[in-house]
């Protein structure tokens, strides 16, 4: 007979296999859940995993550090990805190069706002500094907005998850607020979301509308360049 | 996917990264590589196909790649608990603010320019995609 459950488990819980597998089964999972619920946004894939994951090491007594030995394969993705966000804002801008100025200036007064009302909120609701710094960056797509919180003192992990959620937050309340505005240009709309709430949003925006969908793509790939060149700025002027 | 275009690719960030830390940005280096292959590609005025099946193969399940990160939320859990309300508060405002203010500018400028819309169907429904953040 073989070895025991015990030292099987005591093996496979030091080597990067396990964390790398399951980090895989739980996004699968989470998508598979999504899917099922007619890509609802408050069943997010990620939100689902990241909930899975955290409930299945605190049932193992498992620290971050050990899990994420194995998917740090995964999570190394994530510059090269960044990288590839130029090729499908190259693909947009080829299509909107006449208004790009116009689209260019929206998408400047929506990355201020967000970095502004975000900080102002959080500031006048007393939270820590830390936390502060980790919600500046909360509209952008999370990759940008991890090593965006990362080189301005945030906690890049925290923002992952406010990012997620202001991705749902937007996609639930994105179509309410602009119809209250009586906003019914689909270029202003997507553009709208794809900058208050990146990739969610513009995944709502395209079952919505295909014009809303290319223009909220724009903005996401936009509104990551602009924050973080602009939100170093701000948080300098501020602090 | 080619190993050329993944290539290209890690060769963008690497010299994001150094640009970025030589020169002391804030700006992260795989940012700074993205702006620079956004650049390349309006001066080429052209994307070649390799590059756009790899990108498209790899930002297809970007939504993966951040759970590793989002995972580590577990070591911050207590700000969370302490700060809920403020994060909720915070979050909630300014999404909808930053739509607000986006579509307003944006509604404003095409009013201003005469650019207004030209062909908007009416609930157009488009492709679906998965929710990446």
């Amino acid at each position: 007979m073989g070895e025991d459950f015990t030292q099987i488990w005591v093996y496979l819980s030091t080597t990067p296999l396990l964390g790398l597998t399951i980090t895989l089964v739980a996004y699968q999972v989470g998508t598979w859940i999504y899917t099922k619920a007619n890509l609802n946004p408050l069943l997010n894939p990620v939100l689902i995993a990241v909930l899975m994951l955290v409930g299945v090491l605190m049932l193992t007594d498992t620290d971050y550090p050990t899990y994420f030995d194995g998917a740090q394969f995964v999570h190394f993705m994530l510059g090269p990805a960044t990288v590839a966000l130029a090729v499908p804002l190259y693909q947009q801008f080829q299509k909107v190069k006449g208004s790009f100025l116009m689209i260019l200036a929206a998408i400047l007064a929506g990355s201020v706002s967000a970095a502004l009302s975000a900080i102002a909120v959080a500031w006048a609701m007393g939270v820590s500094r830390e936390t502060l710094l980790s919600i500046a960056p909360k509209s952008v797509t999370a990759p940008i907005a991890m090593g965006i919180a990362e080189a301005t003192g945030g906690v890049p992990s925290l923002t992952a998850v406010l990012v997620i959620l202001t991705g749902i937050i937007g996609a639930v309340l994105g179509t309410w607020t602009l119809n209250a505005l009586r906003i019914k240009d689909w270029r202003a709309r997507g553009l709208a979301i794809g900058t208050a709430s990146h990739g969610i949003g513009t995944a709502r925006a395209l079952q919505i509308n295909q014009v809303a969908g290319a223009f909220a793509s724009l903005a996401m790939g936009l509104n990551g360049l602009a924050t973080a060149v602009l939100l170093p700025v701000i948080l300098g002027l501020i602090f | 996917m080619t190993l050329g275009f993944i290539t290209w690719l890690l060769v963008y960030q690497l010299i994001g990264e150094v640009i970025s830390k030589g020169l002391g940005l804030p700006l992260p280096g795989p940012v700074v590589g993205m702006g620079l292959l956004f650049l390349t590609l309006v001066m080429r005025g052209d994307l070649p196909d390799g590059l756009k099946d790899t990108a498209g193969g790899i930002l297809k399940h970007l939504s993966l790649l951040f759970v590793p990160a989002g995972v580590g939320v577990m070591m911050h859990l207590h700000l969370l608990e302490d700060e809920w309300q403020g994060i909720t508060a915070a979050l909630v405002v300014s999404t909808v603010a930053t739509i607000a203010v986006t579509a307003l500018v944006m509604v404003g400028l095409a009013k201003l320019t005469g650019k207004t819309d030209a062909e908007t169907p009416e609930k157009e429904t488009g492709k679906q995609e998965a929710g990446d953040g």
